[in-house]
């Protein structure tokens, strides 16, 4: 396991306020150690739901029918869950829903797990041949304002956007034994 | 190997044709395939969102819309083919117990859009049991079309998520074709409830 800090960092936290100012009320996620931040305040506000999924295409149909119903939801995943979706971003394609993920990284930077690395080195090309436009955030400093310009292309022009989030900014995964 | 169920009787567009009209104010998500060719032969109405593929995403859709919609009653209808494709989703929505939330598998126990290969409800996996270990509040198996008025009840009452496998003949029916164009179904949707389109 990854050893996450209580103290939210704050890119994780820039990234909840983005959502919740924009009036996000679902957050559907397959959980990732960069995402636990916003996962934790989402299902502590009361003006959100926090949903769990079993599998990241799911989620690409429930943020999808939050929008039939009149809501603005989010996608949180890790880059390994990209390729769960791709025929599932039919939906996304075909309806011309918004879509807004929030992809962390894995497989790109000082990773310690081979298994995590076919995945990651496709994701972003995944995301492309499905028709999905792609942000990336390096820094922490870019954080925010990649996240914004994602959820503006995603609610005001009705993109389907993934912005990703470099697995440097999440820090190297400790495998010691506890 | 399992050995193939009992093929149920139920008239398929019978019993989608008497649900639909026993829960007229339902906002109805259909599955690929034959449950589309149902409703769409039932009721088209501008609160019904055609899938014509995303196979194994209707019920999941469902979830997403019946938390935005929490008070109307929010109908998946689909076939056991892309209910199985989609089983993760009945877990999730078992998480999220929206009490506005039905789903409906109109099962023949095959593979009708590709040849009638059997699947796996025709080798007698039992949907509605896992739909109970996943935390539905009512769940019915329904081999007699008697028991679609007491179905409707269940999705009108919006008294829990509701799981009902429907055991229906696997004979041929005609085709009746939903609007495919996705951009259309979901804006003349969305205007049904009072939304803009972008």
């Amino acid at each position: 396991m990854n050893s996450v800090s209580r103290e939210p960092v704050a890119w994780q936290q820039e990234i909840f306020s983005i959502l919740k100012a924009g009036g996000v009320k679902q957050v559907a996620y397959v959980p990732d150690a960069g995402h636990s931040h916003v996962i934790r305040s989402a299902v502590a506000d009361p003006d959100m739901r926090a949903v769990v999924l079993t599998t990241e295409e799911e989620g690409v149909a429930a943020v999808c029918g939050a929008w039939l119903g009149g809501q603005r939801a989010v996608l949180l995943m890790q880059s390994s869950g990209v390729g769960n979706c791709v025929n599932m971003f039919s939906l996304v394609q075909n309806c011309r829903f918004p879509f807004l993920a929030l992809i962390t990284m894995r497989g790109e930077w000082a990773e310690f797990n081979p298994w995590q690395v076919p995945m990651g080195k496709a994701t972003q090309a995944s995301l492309e041949l499905m028709g999905v436009t792609v942000l990336r955030a390096e820094r922490p400093e870019d954080v925010a304002e990649t996240v914004q310009a994602g959820f503006d292309a995603a609610f005001n022009a009705e993109q389907a956007v993934a912005v990703l989030l470099s697995q440097n900014l999440i820090g190297r995964k400790k495998w010691e034994a506890k | 190997m399992a050995e193939a169920m009992e093929q149920g009787t139920i008239d398929r567009r019978a019993f989608v044709a008497k649900l639909t009209a026993a829960c007229p104010d339902s906002l109805i998500v259909t599955g690929l395939g034959s449950t589309s060719y149902d409703v769409f032969a039932a009721r088209d109405e501008d609160r019904t969102f055609y899938l014509w593929g995303a196979m194994g995403g209707a019920a999941a859709t469902g979830l997403g819309l019946a938390l935005a919609q929490p008070t109307r009653s929010v109908l998946v209808i689909t076939g056991d083919g892309e209910q199985l494709m989609g089983m993760g989703a009945l877990a999730s929505i078992g998480v999220q117990q929206p009490p506005n939330l039905s789903v409906v598998v109109i099962d023949n126990g095959h593979f009708g859009e590709t040849g009638m290969q059997r699947s796996h409800t025709g080798f007698g996996i039992r949907l509605a049991e896992v739909a109970r270990a996943c935390k539905f509040s009512h769940v019915m198996e329904i081999a007699e079309i008697g028991l679609v008025d007491a179905l409707a009840d269940r999705i009108n009452a919006r008294s829990g998520p509701t799981f009902a496998q429907v055991f229906v003949s696997a004979d041929d029916v005609s085709r009746a074709l939903p609007p495919r164009d996705g951009v259309y179904v979901k804006n003349r949707f969305r205007a049904a409830l009072g939304l803009q389109p972008m």
